[in-house]
């Protein structure tokens, strides 16, 4: 690891730790939800910062499909697990906060709904990857990226006008928002945007060096004469 | 109140957990390195 | 003979011919969607407001699995006799092959739904109180969205590991806005509470966008195999 990331890695916690303070302590309290109300304060942050990196993925996917850079897979790779990360953290988050604002642990809320099928074709998209055997992992991945990402308005469309005919609780809080509470929101965002692209860079040069490492294998099999492999087919993994 | 801390625990939870995977990969391909920097020495 | 639509009759009756002759697909469908109607109406028993609201997803849930069996062999005939590297190395444009094989399931699929559809009416005692004309429309765009999907997402597991698995799990998601619609819509025509229009206009947008994106991109896969 470069010299620089340990201190990025100290400057993000201390910015994390902060934003922990001013979420708990510093934003005034909600009228009529209560202390409950502050897990907007992970809970929206999270869902912004999911939804830039799967865009990202799909700008990544794009570049691929164009000019079929090997980087421009990685950063579809890693933008899509550490996406999902960040997904999973909204539905957890979203219901832990419906169930004692509204009683109820899931509504088909907007936002929360979206997410969830975000949060469905990414992991279809995961399994893609994982189980596809082909050279060409990397391309089929792309295609679906793009797919995924055609879907998304439609979804959107979908959900909005479903909730116009039944309606649902809302969860986020739309509308108007007292400027110190969009201050801690801005505060926790910037720090789990920051939180998000270290992990991204480990992510990424975990996978070169994961990719490093297999094309020596290979490389290694092709020359190597029958008999002296040592390797076992444990290490060999399927794109 | 108790909600409020579930909801950041949990956060917590996940992104940890996701760290920790992606250590012990780290460390496999470490060990790995090793073992072929080994080999090439012999 | 190496333009689109005349490639895409030729490859479509030739497919509608070997299904004819074996009825393969049609059969295993038919028998998967009778089974599937006769366990929900073990499990629900509703009255007849009820049934007219769920009639919509029940009927759609089990076209979906009759279309998911079809789906899964689409490729399969293609993949024993190595056509598709045949078509890889032709000059023959792929959204012909893409295109016939979709027509195709969209024909086998629709069969299986007018044959079905007589069977749910009866089941669960059901009678349109909004406009009826508007259902053929449902069917044939939710039809339509689901099988042009599913066809690309068939060519784009066959390489994988657990092909029949894989199908459905990359489906499933990508199809949810129309499965939605298509719920919503069979719902609101079988009630007549609400207008199914707006439904049906994004059917027929998803529809749009997807037969658009996959005739793009279905030669990327073709090459990926």
């Amino acid at each position: 690891m470069k010299r620089v990331f340990p201190i990025l890695a100290v400057l993000t916690a201390a910015l994390l730790s902060y934003a922990l303070y001013e979420a708990l302590v510093v934003a005034p309290t909600e009228l009529t939800m209560g202390d409950v109300q502050r897990i907007f304060y992970y809970h929206v942050p999270s869902a912004w910062t999911a939804f830039i990196l799967f865009s990202i993925n799909f700008v990544a996917s794009v570049v691929y499909l164009i000019r079929r850079s090997n980087k421009a897979d990685i950063v579809a790779l890693v933008t899509a697990e550490v996406g999902v990360v960040f997904c999973t953290v909204v539905l957890v988050t979203g219901p832990i906060w419906a169930r004692p604002v509204w009683g109820i642990w899931w509504t088909w809320d907007l936002r929360l709904t979206l997410t969830l099928v975000l949060w469905l074709i990414y992991v279809s998209y995961l399994v893609l990857r994982r189980f596809s055997s082909s050279g060409q992992t990397p391309l089929l991945a792309a295609v679906l990226a793009i797919f995924g990402a055609l879907d998304v308005p439609l979804v959107y469309f979908s959900i909005w006008f479903f909730r116009t005919q039944h309606p649902q609780p809302v969860i986020g809080g739309g509308g108007f928002i007292d400027p110190l509470m969009l201050h801690v929101l801005l505060i926790n965002w910037l720090a789990f945007s920051c939180f998000a692209a270290l992990v991204c860079w480990s992510r990424y040069r975990l996978e070169v060096l994961q990719r490093e490492v297999d094309e020596t294998l290979a490389l290694e099999a092709l020359l190597e004469p029958r008999g002296s492999q040592t390797r076992t087919s444990q290490t060999w993994r399927a794109g | 109140m108790s909600y409020l801390y579930a909801a950041y625990i949990a956060t917590w939870a996940i992104h940890v957990a996701y760290l920790g995977t992606l250590l012990r990969r780290y460390i496999r391909l470490r060990n790995e390195i090793a073992e072929f920097k080994g080999r090439e020495e012999r | 003979m190496s333009t689109v639509p005349s490639l895409t009759r030729a490859t479509l009756a030739k497919d509608l011919r070997l299904e004819w002759r074996s009825k393969d697909a049609i059969n295993s469908m038919l028998f998967f969607s009778l089974l599937v109607v006769v366990i929900f109406s073990f499990s629900f028993d509703p009255t007849a407001e009820e049934s007219r609201r769920i009639a919509g997803g029940l009927v759609w849930v089990a076209f979906l699995f009759a279309a998911v069996v079809a789906l899964n062999q689409t490729w399969a005939r293609e993949m024993r006799n190595q056509v598709l590297d045949a078509y890889r190395v032709s000059p023959a444009p792929p959204n012909a092959l893409f295109l016939a094989k979709v027509v195709g399931n969209f024909i086998f699929v629709t069969v299986l739904q007018a044959l079905m559809t007589p069977l749910f009416i009866v089941f669960y005692n059901l009678r349109a109180l909004g406009p009826a004309y508007q259902l053929p429309m449902v069917a044939a765009l939710g039809t339509w969205a689901l099988v042009v999907n599913g066809t690309f997402f068939a060519a784009m597991s066959l390489r994988t590991r657990s092909r029949e698995i894989m199908l459905p799990l990359l489906l499933f998601p990508i199809s949810i806005p129309a499965l939605l619609a298509m719920v919503e819509a069979t719902g609101a025509i079988l009630t007549g509470e609400f207008s199914a229009k707006f439904w049906i206009v994004l059917l027929a947008a998803y529809d749009l966008v997807f037969t658009i994106a996959s005739l793009f991109l279905f030669g990327f896969v073709l090459q990926a195999e």
